[in-house]
């Protein structure tokens, strides 16, 4: 299985990667080259231009503010896993990357290549749903900000245009003490999700929900904010009942399904995953207010 | 007309220049172009794990890599774990005393994933070991000699 | 000369070179001017090929020629030889080397690329169109068999390749008189061998010499030898096959494949080597399998569980072409009664016609399928009758003082079924003092109060290994006084050089290292069959020590007459005869050797024939029966289906083990190959179109570390008395009861719910499913 010819250019800037997206057609961009390149081998993809990013060295970066989590999208996904920055800010996504493939693929995968690939399954575009982050995306009239909520066109088809590039994102970090838990279902260790559910829980006084975001990722064709879940939670004491409730609002999607997995299976283990990781969120906020 | 670029790189602490062409993966570029046919391909979709090699000192699948992604690079190959006058590294003498292989095909890969997880985590788990292989698939043996394999190269290599 | 190597563990003399990459498979063997091949391959199921286009491939630089069926010649005109005949075959169709005109399966090769490299090879084929008529597609096995059904074959009567049926004992009368009878169906699916190295094979021409060679990524060289001889009208002779190192073989390389015969004749008409390279999607397509099985099995018993009569149908798909004649579906239905003393059984099977590529043998063949039956049958028994699972399968076991036992049953050629020996209670016994078997309910119980659902399967097995007739053997000293063996069987991974060192050294008192041992080459002249069916350890093996033997006895008898010694006065000891008690006398069994070479005028020994060197074949007439019984803990999600391995136990028997960390791989190797079967493996195709669905890895499920139980092994040796080394096979003993171990524990975990699991793979989906019907039926 080998790829099909191409023209080959790797820029150092992304000026550069961008003056080459307009200067020619049929182009393809390499990150970590994790799922292109099965696609190139496999001839499922015939680009005439191969466009590396891997030399452009401003792109990949990690800046932890107060705020906001930035990251550079070349940013390898190992880097973030291992970094001291994201344990520290955003322990979930260092969590959540233990289910990313294996280590060799994190080694070379990348934030921005899972982002622009949007595999329903992918773990990282998961995450960048719970923060409500923002994309930068760099084009021939310059750069243009896209929220994640509308980064998910349509299947594995995100908010970028041919001739644009991703660039970074931003996370908007929750600064008041909280709890978080990323669970997941996948048939092996590092398989694609068959769902997965990423919470982050914020306790009032009494032990009552404050604040509560909700991701679901492989059941529909892009991640998914579960906002009236989040609604119906808040304001609860996070029981049972209110779990059953709220994993009541997965059932409502459309879901995805493919050779290995149907769409109610699906739903059902999302439903699951989604009491799951509730329980454990509010374990962990409760542990860290007794502090 | 093919599209060729020279690359400059080290291979098992041996430079080579060459020009190749852009869609020549590494892994074919060790193997056919340097001679080196240690390193195997099983899937060439980034699965199987038996092209893994070291770039620059981190574990990479050679199938979906291109040659010309290795250029100004450092790469270990299996034909590098060996000391030159022959000695085995560790991890291979361990390979050897615990069975941790049959048909050897998938066993360059996955001493290679080995070397570089036991780089970075000196005292394994078998729990750990077992998921740093998990992208290394194995027809043969089970798993059960190539994690046995792992703990006691572990263990060689702290020196106790 | 005590055993001093057979029965030890020896490091491998394989390791070395694989441990270092050094090892040389096929696509690591360059040949001077040597040309890649690719194929062009139907994108259709089920088609007439209208036309073939290849005017824009053959421009492409670096082509050297794009050939159909015709450009292979007058002699590829007809169809692959059948490496298995059987009166019984009704409708003998194999596949032809390029499409005539007629595609049975997506990816059934339809032209050849030849190409200074792979990667322009595939720039070609992609540009080869070819225009199909379609044609109907049948799948499902089950709508195959039916009157009227589509037809895998334009133009013929049916779709049933053959109808093979297995009887001994009356089973109506059995059925007439018996307290109890029950019935259930099973569906049952094997999937793909993926060995990590897919196939390949080289092949040169050399003119002058008339001479061709191919290295083949295969589990027979002398097979594919015979079979390319048939087809090409050939001397055998002039046809050399080699199998270097290979990746793994699992069954289906030990069939004769269409690229192997293109690879051949292309290098003939060319007068160029060639190399042809299977890439993971090929394997996915075009490598044989074993797919789909529907039974119906309905058992007779006793109160007590005694099995008096079984009777099964099974509906089998074998695919588009028939390479290995009824070999598989013979593997099926031969085991039966298995490791129990039943006294009737009746099991038939249709061999029916699919468009997906044909089924061969995986490893265990269709021993699992049978052991699937025969153990979930036992599991029925003892469910309905409220029995112990464990004493069900011991008041059916073939008894110890039974042995040698003869099932009733007969081969076609006529030659009985008879087990050798064996300790099926005593395997049983051991696994389940290993598990704790006793203490399970107890367990369990206490899992069940922290919401946890856990379960204990257990399946038993026997099988026929070491198939006859033989695998040859040549020992030699050399001059340098080194041992040499040459074997005609080949290994993939099971470590026959070392086993063969092993047997060899205890002979001439060496280090098994310093042996040298070359396998699997047409050249070398010890004929041998195929590395299949756990075989070449109990076949080869004993060969090696007859002709080790013989070998032995010539350099003592030499010795004696050189010493003026009487030979019982004679031992040897590190590699040099010499007198016992006396070791300044003696002779190095390579200046014997060199005596036996002799030169030009110089008289050889008086009474010796030249060269200190043996052939022998250990021949037999029946298979050696290894068994055992597997013990497996799993943990059931209910609220997913996901299955936890936590456990697993065997005890097994395979007679004298050569090597036992050897055996021990095989045993560990072929269970985690059984749980993949029973969980994860499930080739699909789209009924409709024929569309092989599940065409990569992330698609097709294969074990990986982290899923896998830690798997406890013990043995037990009940040495055959058929072979001088008691030696029975091993290679496929972890696969044959493996399936049947992990689906009879899932459905233990289960049994609160009373779930029935008569079916494998098993998802998780699935297992939720069937919870849901049970827990439905039980409302209702």
């Amino acid at each position: 299985m080998k790829p099909a010819p191409f023209q080959y250019h790797d820029p150092r800037s992304v000026k550069e990667a961008v003056a080459l997206l307009a200067q020619h057609e049929n182009t393809k961009l390499l990150a970590g080259g994790q799922s292109l390149g099965p696609m190139l081998n496999f001839r499922f993809v015939m680009p005439d231009h191969l466009i590396d990013l891997n030399r452009i060295s401003e792109l990949a970066y990690i800046r932890a503010g107060t705020d906001t989590l930035d990251i550079g999208a070349m940013t390898r996904q190992r880097a973030l896993e291992r970094a001291a920055e994201i344990k520290r800010v955003c322990p979930i996504m260092a969590e959540a990357l233990a289910w990313v493939g294996h280590i060799a693929t994190r080694n070379r995968g990348t934030i921005g290549g899972s982002l622009a690939h949007l595999d329903p399954a992918a773990e990282l575009p998961g995450i960048c749903a719970l923060y409500d982050a923002t994309l930068t995306v760099a084009g021939p009239k310059g750069t243009r900000r896209v929220a994640m909520a509308d980064w998910g066109v349509s299947f594995m088809t995100p908010n970028l245009e041919p001739n644009e590039v991703l660039t970074d994102i931003t996370l908007k970090l929750w600064r008041e003490p909280h709890g978080h838990a990323f669970v997941e279902f996948a048939r092996r260790h590092g398989d694609f999700a068959i769902a997965g559910v990423g919470c982050l829980v914020a306790l009032d006084r009494t032990g009552k929900a404050r604040r509560v975001a909700l991701s679901l990722i492989g059941v529909s064709s892009a991640p998914v904010r579960l906002a009236a879940a989040e609604k119906l939670l808040v304001g609860t004491d996070l029981s049972d009942n209110a779990i059953q409730a709220a994993s009541a609002e997965v059932a409502k999607l459309e879901a995805l399904a493919d050779t290995q997995v149907g769409a109610a299976y699906r739903k059902r283990v999302a439903g699951v995953l989604l009491g799951r990781a509730i329980k454990q969120a509010a374990g962990r906020a409760a542990q860290g207010t007794k502090r | 007309m093919t599209d060729r670029r020279k690359i400059e790189l080290t291979v098992n602490g041996v430079r080579h220049v060459r020009e190749i062409e852009t869609r020549l993966t590494l892994g074919d570029f060790l193997r056919h172009e340097l001679g080196l046919t240690g390193t195997h391909l099983g899937c060439e979709h980034g699965v199987c794990g038996a092209c893994t090699v070291h770039l620059n000192g981190e574990a990479v699948r050679s199938c979906i890599l291109f040659a010309v992604q290795a250029d100004g690079c450092e790469i270990t190959t299996v034909e590098g774990l060996a000391q030159p006058d022959g000695t085995l590294h560790p991890l291979q003498q361990a390979f050897r005393d615990h069975h941790g292989l049959q048909c050897g095909f998938c066993t360059p890969g996955m001493q290679m994933t080995i070397a570089a997880f036991l780089a970075e985590n000196r005292h394994p788990t078998e729990r750990e070991v077992r998921e740093a292989i998990s992208g290394n698939l194995c027809r043969c043996t089970g798993y059960q000699g190539i994690v046995a394999a792992a703990l006691d190269a572990a263990q060689r290599l702290r020196g106790t | 000369m005590g055993a001093r190597n057979v029965g030890a563990i020896v490091k491998r003399l394989e390791d070395p070179r694989l441990v270092t990459g050094r090892g040389r498979y096929t696509d690591d063997i360059v040949l001077p001017g040597m040309l890649e091949l690719a194929f062009v391959r139907s994108s259709e199921a089920h088609a007439l090929v209208k036309s073939i286009n290849v005017s824009a491939a053959k421009a492409v630089p670096g082509v050297i020629a794009v050939w159909t069926l015709a450009e292979l010649g007058a002699i590829a005109q007809k169809p692959m030889v059948q490496a298995y005949p059987s009166p019984a075959i009704k409708q003998d169709i194999t596949q032809y080397p390029l499409a005539k005109d007629e595609v049975c399966y997506v990816g059934e090769a339809i032209a050849v690329v030849i190409a200074a490299n792979r990667y322009i090879a595939e720039d070609a084929a992609q540009l080869v169109s070819v225009d199909y008529e379609s044609l109907p597609v049948v799948i499902d096995a089950r709508e195959a068999v039916k009157a009227g059904a589509a037809l895998a074959h334009r133009g013929a009567p049916n779709n049933i390749a053959a109808t093979v049926a297995w009887k001994f004992g009356d089973a109506g009368a059995a059925f007439a008189r018996a307290p109890h009878v029950f019935r259930e169906t099973y569906y049952q699916h094997r999937g793909v061998a993926h060995s990590m190295e897919g196939r390949g094979v080289i092949a040169q021409f050399e003119g002058a010499m008339d001479q061709l060679t191919l290295w083949s990524s295969t589990q027979a060289p002398f097979l594919v030898r015979r079979y390319l001889a048939q087809y090409l009208e050939r001397e055998e002779a002039r046809i050399r096959v080699i199998a270097p190192d290979v990746g793994g073989g699992f069954g289906p390389k030990a069939g004769h494949y269409a690229e192997e015969l293109v690879a051949a004749l292309v290098a003939m008409k060319l007068g160029r080597a060639v190399k042809w390279i299977e890439d993971r999607r090929e394997h996915f397509l075009t490598t044989t399998q074993q797919r789909d099985q529907w039974w119906e099995v309905e058992v007779a018993c006793e109160a007590g569980g005694k099995v008096l009569a079984l009777r099964a149908k099974c509906i089998h798909d074998n695919g588009a072409y028939l390479p290995y004649g009824l070999l598989l579906p013979m593997t099926v239905i031969v085991p039966f009664p298995g490791a129990y003393a039943i006294p009737a059984v009746e099991v038939t099977l249709d061999c029916v016609f699919t468009n997906a590529v044909p089924n061969t043998p995986i490893r265990g063949a269709g021993r699992p399928n049978a052991a699937f039956i025969l153990e979930r049958t036992m599991d029925t028994v003892a469910r309905n009758l409220k029995l112990d699972q464990a004493e069900v399968r011991r008041t059916n076991f073939v008894r110890k003082d039974q042995f040698p036992y003869e099932t009733g049953a007969r081969m076609p050629t006529g030659v009985t079924i008879q087990y050798d020996s064996g300790d099926y209670a005593g395997c049983l016994d051991m696994v389940m003092k290993t598990s704790g078997y006793a203490a399970f309910e107890t367990k369990r119980a206490q899992a069940a109060k922290a919401g946890r659902w856990i379960g204990l399967g257990i399946a038993s097995y026997n099988e026929d290994t070491g198939l006859p007739p033989y695998e040859g053997a040549t020992v030699k000293v050399l001059p340098s006084g080194r041992i040499s063996v040459e074997l005609g069987s080949c290994s993939q991974g099971q470590g026959l050089e070392t086993i063969a060192a092993q047997i060899a050294a205890d002979q001439f008192d060496v280090d098994p290292q310093d042996v040298i041992v070359k396998t699997g080459d047409t050249a070398i002249s010890a004929m041998a069959l195929a590395t299949v069916g756990s075989r070449v350890a109990a076949t080869a093996g004993p060969s090696v020590h007859l002709a080790a033997t013989q070998v032995r006895e010539k350099a003592i008898r030499l010795a004696a007459q050189q010493l003026e010694v009487a030979e019982q006065d004679l031992e040897i000891t590190r590699g040099a005869v010499h007198i016992q008690g006396v070791p300044g006398r003696r002779l190095m069994l390579g200046d014997l050797a060199k005596r036996l070479v002799s030169g030009v005028m110089v008289p050889l020994p008086k009474g010796f024939t030249p060269g200190l060197e043996a052939t022998a074949y250990h021949t037999s007439e029946r298979p050696v029966y290894a068994n055992g019984t597997n013990i497996a803990e799993v943990e059931v999600d209910i609220e997913t289906g996901a299955v936890t391995l936590l456990n697993y136990w065997v005890a097994h028997d395979c007679g004298t083990m050569i090597n036992p960390m050897l055996v021990e791989g095989q045993i560990v190797g072929g269970v985690v190959h059984g749980i993949g079967n029973a969980l994860f493996e499930h080739m699909k195709y789209d009924r409709e179109s024929g569309q092989p669905l599940t065409t990569n890895f992330a698609e097709y499920l294969l074990p990986l570390a982290t899923e896998m139980p830690p798997i406890h092994v013990e043995h037990m040796e009940t040495p055959s008395p058929v072979n001088p080394l008691g030696v029975k096979g091993a290679g496929e003993g972890g696969t044959i009861p493996g399936i049947a171990c992990i689906v009879s524990a899932v459905e233990n975990a289960l049994k609160p719910l009373g779930v029935k699991v008569n079916e494998y793979p098993i998802s998780p989906e699935r297992l939720l499913e069937l919870i849901d019907e049970q827990r439905g039926a039980a409302r209702a």
